[in-house]
């Protein structure tokens, strides 16, 4: 084990940046949710990362907050695809940009 | 000197692997490099020493999420942009400049932060035994509600995705 901590937070830290910005930028739906799933996963790598490195690895801590974060991660992924699912089937579209009926 | 080697290599991946599904212009093809960065952060999870977590995302990012993105895709066949069409939303570049200024306040606080470059000394020990004991003492109501919560998520999802019947 010699790759110190912030290398690891470095990684997240650069993962993270990729899910937002391709969060923000495309336009396909399932895309968005991509970005988002990639978000949480760089958040999952520094709990990981702040547990094996602290001072109190026998506790387990961070380990449990990132088993029930995926947990989490799962239901927010099969949420989102049949949302997505759904809303192709109104609109035949899952580009974000055209879903712009409330706009005045 | 292998260990650096190994975190290489599993960033490298990971880090291609996120690059790729958000720059890609094919759907399929963003899933699988997505589903490689999935693997990627399970490798690093191994290499952490958390191997019941590397051996779930494993299960549960590359087997069950990646495979529902691909079923996805095939099943809102025709949403996909027309070849001369941007893959874009109408101003990335605001998004693009959220993301940069997001990684340089992150990449300053790491680098500003003191004691980060510490190794630690002790092996830890995080046996499946020890996983399962916690989860039924100290995390029980946690991990009750987390299976209600999989649950309702799990009808809502096929609810939401029903197809409704045709109005009268």
């Amino acid at each position: 084990m010699t790759t110190p901590l912030a290398h690891y937070l470095i990684l997240a830290a650069l993962l993270f940046s990729i899910g937002l910005a391709g969060a923000l930028t495309r336009r396909n739906a399932i895309l968005v949710l991509l970005g988002i799933e990639l978000m949480l996963n760089a958040a999952n790598l520094n709990f990981i990362a702040f547990w094996r490195f602290g001072p109190h690895p026998e506790k387990l801590t961070g380990l449990m907050f990132v088993l029930f974060s995926i947990a989490i991660g799962a239901a927010e992924a099969a949420i989102g695809l049949a949302l997505v699912i759904a809303i192709y089937r109104h609109r035949r579209t899952a580009q974000l940009d055209r879903l712009d009926s409330l706009k005045g | 000197m292998l260990n650096e080697f190994a975190f290489l290599l599993c960033a490298a991946l990971t880090l291609a692997g996120a690059v790729a599904a958000m720059t890609l212009r094919n759907l399929v093809h963003c899933a699988l490099c997505a589903a490689g960065a999935f693997a990627g952060l399970a490798a690093l999870y191994l290499q952490l020493d958390a191997q019941f977590v590397g051996f779930a995302q494993f299960l549960v990012y590359v087997g069950a999420i990646a495979i529902l993105i691909v079923f996805t895709v095939l099943l809102t066949r025709g949403a996909e942009i027309r070849p001369g069409e941007s893959t874009a939303s109408p101003a990335p570049w605001m998004g693009l400049l959220v993301g940069v200024l997001v990684l340089a306040c992150l990449i300053g606080s790491i680098v500003a932060s003191p004691g980060l470059f510490r190794v630690p000394s002790q092996t830890a020990r995080a046996s499946v035994q020890q996983i399962g004991e916690q989860l039924m003492n100290q995390y029980v109501l946690p991990l009750e509600t987390i299976g209600l919560l999989l649950t309702a998520a799990l009808l809502g999802a096929v609810v939401i995705a029903l197809r409704e019947p045709p109005d009268k």
